[in-house]
């Protein structure tokens, strides 16, 4: 097909798809598709972004998924970015169809990106700021050298999950005046935000539930002391966002790196909505590819192709929870029992029937994947899927459980802090000496020993001092330190 | 509401980020096996690759360390075909771990611990040959060990830019301007008086040179003995063929008679029986006698054993060790101390030799393999 005539028709699929796409209600911003070679597909997909930083780590994501492409055995269709305009790569050498079908994914992407609660704090611009970002980083490789800006680049992305997504609702951030709502950015430009001031002091708007927050209250915090009393523990309350306290408080950092903990922190706080409503997001994206391509006048050939690669794509497996297949699943379920409630729903929940888009619509704007399984996943859907879960025994992989409960607490517990272990900052001033106190809010699995002595090094280069993490190893309280030279590791 | 879209293809030829930190990464690969050569020298996968270009070396340096859960307690999600019961089996760690790498679908599982860099047997090699070589080599009448070497011997008008041949340009460029009676010292260069060195690949001819490569059979070299004077012999076997042209190896395998074999049954065949390690002393000399004068060849004789020798022979190999000395550049000797090592009889008895050119070493463990190769193969000439 020529090139020319081969846009002019995908132009005329894509203005077709997001009318019916709008026909359906989907709400979403405008659309910015294109083509590009598959290095170009996997070199965004091994970034998360186009314009994002440079740094091996990406280098060796990127080796890895071009690998599998050259070899055959994964293919990525396209990459949508969380933008507005929403910007949407499609694989050059997809077919027409295969080209809908991506579209179609990809609109419904945007209308959740557009909508959906968790994404609301993040920044639109997002491609631009990495950019900047990029560049700057580019420059301190310059001026201080490679080696130097990748040492420390290591270091931060080695605890970059450790941020807060929720701090514009915690205490703290009520204290220091809601970050980012100025202007997006939060605390990134010079990661100085709030210390110390008395002023912004409630910003929030009240609410009926206020009352709550003064169960967390401990005396002496409720109100803002005089610098000395400040002084006494630092912070305050645990701080779960790392990032953002070493920034602030880390003693020896040149304002580049101070810059760099604030890129990467922006960073993870954009892309954490995403890892977090993951099986929401491609259930969402899949829900609707479906009934849009329905709507489409395919030929035989095409319906064929078609579901041959919506079968790829569901694709159940034996080894992970395929988040298209699941997040599929539950929002037809939601829709059915909201459609045709049983007449104990009807009963009970007062659930009319007949209002299953309309419930789908509210779930996708208001849920996470966490609460998303906790609230819809039912016993029906978890026997229907056989879904279970499985452990390590020995030398061998088992199926462990299959009761539907404990299968949903199960998927729950994985999903909580996205799969990372919580840490807090309890003390940066330990032992008066300003050494970092970390703990782990234990969930109930150790943390890997191994990568603990591993991982303290890099948390002592950025904050330049003695660092311990306290946790709980086979039920008994230990504290890791690292001191500079070597990790201990004592029974508390 | 009219929707807003477009559709574009770009020129992306330019966006190479992925291609660059992808090239960054394998550099890091490099540094890090760099590091590890002792562990990686030794690795199976290597030395067993039956001839596979591509090698998986694990590298703990480079994985991504953060805080992470032990993934040995941890419940993973899964799906069934609609008959999953508990107790079912999904899959096991030796499956995953036998032969070459991972069954198919592996990559999905949980858990995997360390990251494997993917390296070239070439790459490798380069890199543990960077400072071996032929020790105490002279000068012999038949001039057959050929090694390469590139040669700056020509100036031309054209060539790459960072061979400019700057002094040969300037004076090009005076002697142009002399001609047209130029006096002062402001010249122009011109594109015709660019002069580029250029390089010639020649063979710088050494001395030729042999090695005799002795290993123990025995019953009491065992798989893993067995194994660690393997890997021996196959880096020096691929580092003299990389380096030299012509160098000559003869194989000897001895338990309590020696014989020369091929290189294939050198490194496949078992043997058995007890040891007598004069025997294979006692074939180099009569090999060397016979076809190697020590007049035209360089000649070096590497034995390796567990040292559990025959004691009433342990004088008469003292006594052969110092006659090869008498004919060779260098006679070296490892002595593998495996799990069944009760202190050396051989060893012991080699230390009353005192020769500048005979280096006893033990090995304890595969990580000793590549000190072991340092020690033999380090140039003493320089």
């Amino acid at each position: 097909m020529q090139p020319h005539y081969e846009m002019e028709v995908l132009d005329r699929a894509i203005e077709k798809i997001v009318a019916i796409a709008r026909g359906f209600n989907l709400d979403f911003y405008d659309m910015y598709f294109e083509i590009c070679p598959a290095e170009i597909i996997y070199s965004f997909g091994a970034y998360g972004m186009p314009t994002r930083f440079s740094h091996w780590t990406f280098g060796k994501a990127y080796h890895k998924m071009k690998t599998q492409y050259d070899y055959n055995l994964s293919r990525i269709y396209e990459m949508v970015i969380n933008s507005d305009p929403c910007y949407a790569f499609l694989l050059e050498g997809n077919a027409l169809v295969q080209n809908k079908m991506v579209i179609a994914h990809v609109t419904a992407h945007n209308d959740f990106f557009k909508n959906n609660y968790y994404f609301q704090r993040t920044s639109r611009k997002m491609v631009e700021n990495m950019a900047t970002a990029a560049s700057r980083i580019r420059e301190y490789e310059f001026k201080y050298g490679r080696d130097k800006v990748e040492d420390f680049l290591d270091s931060v992305i080695a605890v970059q999950e450790h941020i807060d997504p929720q701090r514009h609702i915690s205490p703290a951030a009520v204290k220091q005046g809601a970050d980012g709502k100025s202007g997006g950015q939060g605390c990134s430009a010079g990661a100085r935000c709030g210390h110390g001031q008395c002023g912004l002091e409630n910003t929030r708007e009240s609410t009926p539930y206020d009352d709550l927050w003064d169960l967390d209250r401990t005396e002496g915090a409720g109100n803002c002391g005089g610098p000395g009393e400040q002084e006494k523990t630092l912070p305050r309350r645990p701080e779960k966002d790392l990032l953002l306290f070493m920034a602030e408080y880390a003693r020896d950092l040149e304002e580049w790196q101070r810059d760099i903990l604030s890129v990467l922190r922006e960073e993870m706080l954009y892309f954490w909505p995403q890892m977090q409503t993951k099986i929401m997001n491609e259930g969402w994206a899949s829900y609707w590819h479906l009934r849009i391509i329905r709507e489409l006048d395919l030929t035989a050939d095409e319906a064929i192709e078609f579901a041959k690669m919506h079968a790829g794509v569901v694709h159940p497996s034996r080894f992970t929870i395929n988040p298209y297949l699941l997040g599929l699943k539950m929002f037809e379920d939601i829709e059915k029992r909201w459609d045709q409630p049983t007449d104990e729903e009807r009963a009970r929940y007062n659930r009319p029937g007949n209002e299953g888009r309309k419930k789908i619509f509210e779930v996708r704007e208001t849920e996470n994947d966490l609460s998303f399984i906790r609230n819809y996943l039912t016993r029906e859907l978890v026997d229907e899927l056989d879904l279970y879960l499985y452990q390590k025994v020995g030398y061998e992989w088992k199926v462990v459980d299959k009761d539907w409960e404990k299968v949903r607490d199960g998927l729950i517990k994985n999903l909580y802090n996205c799969g990372y272990p919580y840490l807090t900052v309890q003390n940066g001033d330990f032992a008066k000496r300003g050494e970092l106190y970390l703990k782990h809010m234990h969930e109930g699995i150790d943390l890997d020993v191994f990568y603990v002595e591993k991982t303290l090094p890099h948390v002592f280069k950025i904050w330049g001092r003695p660092v311990h993490l306290e946790t709980v190893l086979d039920g008994k309280e230990a504290l890791f330190s690292y001191d500079g030279e070597t990790v201990g590791k004592k029974l508390l | 509401m009219a929707d807003k879209y477009t559709i574009t293809r770009e020129d992306w030829s330019l966006h190479r980020k992925g291609e660059i930190d992808r090239e960054r990464h394998r550099e890091k690969v490099k540094e890090a096996i760099k590091k590890n050569l002792a562990d990686v020298v030794s690795e199976e996968s290597i030395i067993l690759s039956d001839g596979r270009k591509v090698i998986k070396v694990p590298i703990r340096s480079l994985e991504e360390y953060h805080f992470r859960y032990n993934n040995a307690n941890r419940k993973y999600g899964g799906q069934g075909d609609g008959n999953a019961k508990e107790g079912d089996l999904l899959g096991s760690e030796q499956q995953k771990n036998d032969g070459q790498g991972k069954n198919p679908g592996a990559g999905e599982e949980p858990g995997v611990d360390y990251y494997e860099a993917e390296i070239t047997v070439d790459e490798l090699a380069q890199l543990i040959f960077e400072d071996l070589g032929l020790p105490n080599l002279q000068q012999k009448k038949k001039p057959e060990l050929a090694s390469e070497a590139l040669e700056f011997k020509d100036v031309r008008k054209t060539g790459i830019s960072g061979n400019i041949d700057r002094k040969r340009t300037i004076l090009e460029a005076m002697r142009r301007n002399a001609l047209k009676g130029e006096k002062n010292g402001s010249y122009d260069i011109t594109r015709d008086d660019l002069r580029f060195k250029t390089w010639d690949v020649t063979f710088k001819y050494e001395s030729s040179a042999v090695v005799l490569a002795m290993m123990d059979t025995s019953g009491s070299m065992g798989p893993w003995e067995k194994y660690i004077a393997r890997s021996f012999f196959f880096w020096m076997v691929r580092f003299l063929r990389t380096k030299y042209q012509n160098v000559q190896i003869v194989f000897l395998a001895h338990h309590v008679e020696a014989k020369e074999t091929t290189e294939e049954e050198f490194f496949t065949k078992g043997a058995s029986g007890g040891t007598r390690c004069s025997s294979v002393y006692q074939l180099a000399l009569e090999i060397i006698e016979e076809r190697y004068s020590p007049q035209d060849y360089n000649i070096y004789a590497f034995h390796f054993s567990d040292g559990d020798n025959l004691s009433s022979d342990n004088d008469q190999c003292v006594r052969l060790v110092q006659e090869l000395l008498k004919s060779c550049n260098l006679v070296g000797y490892g002595e593998i101390e495996g799990a069944y090592y009760y202190g050396s009889t051989l060893r012991n008895a080699y230390r009353k030799i005192e020769h500048e050119h005979f280096t006893s070493i033990g090995i304890k463990d595969k990580t000793d393999v590549y000190p072991a190769l340092k020690s033999f193969f380090h140039s003493r000439n320089d």
